[in-house]
């Protein structure tokens, strides 16, 4: 039995994963969900990017110094993005969530796993599928949000294409833990645990940072700890690194130890993940996919 | 042997949920080119059969062999059909892009999908709708495009589970001559039914399931014992004319009806003559022929009692 089922874990067949992620995107595609999220996207563009051009009026008594109007647009472009982040991790998971689970109960998983693909195929045509269509709006919102920003103020943010890269895969992060956990359960219960863990490593990060700041080992490993184990919150602490002009960092190093406890500010972070902690992001995915194929493969349908 | 040369070849093949037996030492053999009912109540353990067969669910212990290769086999599933209870297709998707959808998924040339894509349309009755989304379609509709999609490709073997749950009897005759027509090409069919005219009509050989185990198995014919009862309505038969009918059977005496159970129709002329020369008026002799569905209920275990007697 085992050795039937690593032949076929190796036996994936490309062509029937393309088959599965191509209908993905289809499906997904014509979601209403996904129309509202591009909707309310456009808008957030379009109020942010409306507020910054009022920007340099702001003050009564003087017009503010295109240095100033920098600094402050970089804050602002950070919640945006924080927005951008949390908003596609809701939806993220609400598409990943029901992926497995929907079509099981539905009876559409039926007629499509007696063809000659693996379950391998279908969890990876899935996962392929929606982490197309989460980067492809990633990179375009962000590129219409910050081509905006350029125009208006001549800001850019340091690294955009980092930025870019950690946001999607904060967002491929959680996705992928909503897809393993709709091999076995329902949408609604596999999208609230999804969802709960995002929080929690939200928060875990946030006290990891305070811990480091008092020098609390055992909250600083809390910290670390749920970075490792859901690594959504070290990649969005990537994410705002690659926003922060790099005069805001320095400023932050002058301050010493007063200015650390600025880091429990999840909008702020002085220091990029290292090399080692983005291997660990690609390891824990390719874990958690295999585990997603195991998964599904002992679920009986 | 049986294993490779036959269409299906189980071997105790047993399936347990927590508490219940879901399916208890299924053996049987269905060879090649055969329409083999599995006949069964709601609830006996034909869906859960089937399942197993095509590596949806994983047997609790037993083995089994479909169109020569063992549970679970990929490749073979090439050649395999299936049409399950449940039928559900990509609501969102035309109809013709679902069978298109499920030649690439059976992994047919692409030349071929479009013939094969109007074939089956044509041979379900749905050439009309082709272009329509799935989620407008009827039940029977989709059931008529789940069989279809069962049929694409020229599969060796089709698993039809309840096929006509969902039809008119219109749609139940078409399935009937699909059936037909599948049996003619040489293809293995696979029929799981509740219903006794529909198995009665279009298999070979049947094998009736309930609580998960398989109470009787093979041919209709030999399935449906002709020897259930001879029914006489005589006078002028003694009590001892009575007594010497029970070297014929089990003599049950009401309404000036005598009914010998387990004589058949041979019997008939030895039984009249016995009692024509104890000095009987025999009016009317009736062989007692079981229906399916009799014989259905007593393999349940059905009330026998209430097994009615039909000429």
């Amino acid at each position: 039995m085992d050795a039937v089922m690593q032949a076929s874990l190796l036996g994936i067949q490309p062509r029937s994963v393309w088959t599965i992620t191509r209908l993905t995107i289809r499906e997904t595609s014509r979601r209403k969900l996904l129309l509202a999220l591009l909707v309310l996207t456009l808008v957030v563009i379009g109020v942010t990017l409306f507020g910054i051009s009022k920007l340099k009026t702001i003050s009564d008594t003087r017009p503010l110094t295109p240095l100033e109007i920098k600094a402050i647009t970089s804050q602002i472009l950070i919640l945006v993005m924080f927005m951008f982040s949390f908003v596609l991790a809701l939806s993220a998971v609400f598409m990943a969530a029901s992926q497995i689970s929907g079509d099981v109960e539905s009876g559409i998983a039926l007629a499509i796993l007696t063809r000659p693909l693996s379950r391998a195929d279908v969890v990876l045509g899935k996962w392929l599928g929606l982490t197309g269509l989460v980067a492809a709006y990633i990179s375009g919102a962000v590129v219409v949000e910050l081509i905006g920003i350029k125009l208006l103020t001549d800001y850019q943010p340091p690294d955009p294409v980092m930025l870019i890269v950690y946001l999607v895969a904060e967002t491929v992060v959680l996705m992928t833990l909503a897809l393993l956990i709709s091999t076995r359960l329902s949408g609604m219960a596999g999208g609230v645990i999804a969802l709960g863990a995002f929080g929690i490593s939200w928060i875990g990060g946030i006290a990891g940072a305070i811990g480091q700041a008092f020098a609390n080992d055992t909250i600083t490993r809390i910290g670390t700890i749920t970075q490792l184990v859901l690594p959504t919150d070290g990649l969005w602490r990537g994410a705002v690194y690659s926003l922060e002009p790099a005069a805001m960092i320095t400023l932050f190093r002058a301050a010493g130890t007063a200015g650390r406890s600025a880091s429990a500010n999840p909008f702020f972070e002085a220091n990029g993940p290292p090399l080692a902690y983005v291997a660990w992001v690609v390891a824990w995915i390719v874990a958690v996919l295999a585990l997603t194929v195991y998964s599904f493969r002992r679920r009986e349908i | 042997m049986q294993a490779a040369s036959s269409a299906l070849h189980t071997l105790n093949l047993t399936k347990h949920y927590r508490n219940a037996a879901a399916l208890t030492d299924l053996t049987m053999t269905v060879p090649r080119g055969e329409v083999f009912g599995f006949l069964g109540p709601n609830g006996a353990g034909k869906t859960t059969s089937v399942k197993l067969l095509l590596g949806l669910a994983r047997p609790t212990s037993g083995q089994a062999w479909v169109l020569g290769a063992p549970l679970g086999d990929q490749g073979t599933r090439r050649h395999i059909g299936y049409l399950p209870e449940l039928f559900r297709y990509q609501g969102w998707l035309r109809a013709r892009e679902v069978l298109s959808l499920h030649c690439e998924l059976a992994q047919l040339p692409r030349s071929s999908w479009a013939a094969e894509v109007t074939d089956a349309l044509l041979t379900v009755g749905l050439e009309d709708r082709g272009g329509d989304r799935v989620a407008d379609f009827s039940k029977g509709m989709q059931q008529r495009l789940g069989l279809g999609v069962a049929l694409l490709g020229n599969p060796h073997m089709v698993f039809l589970d309840e096929p006509t749950s969902a039809l008119d009897p219109v749609g139940r005759r078409d399935v009937r001559e699909i059936i037909r027509k599948l049996k003619a090409r040489g293809t293995t069919v696979f029929l799981n039914s509740h219903l006794l005219t529909e198995v009665e009509q279009v298999c070979d050989r049947v094998a009736i399931v309930d609580h998960g185990k398989v109470v009787a198995t093979g041919p209709l014919d030999d399935l449906l014992s002709s020897k259930v009862g001879v029914r006489i309505r005589a006078t002028g038969l003694d009590r001892e004319g009575v007594d010497s009918m029970r070297r014929f059977g089990r003599v049950v005496e009401a309404d000036g009806w005598i009914s010998i159970e387990g004589a058949g129709a041979d019997d008939v002329p030895e039984l009249v003559a016995e009692m024509v020369r104890r000095g009987a008026r025999v009016y009317a002799v009736e062989p007692q022929h079981e229906s399916l569905e009799q014989r259905f209920m007593s393999l349940l275990g059905g009330e026998k009692e209430e097994t009615t007697w039909t000429p």
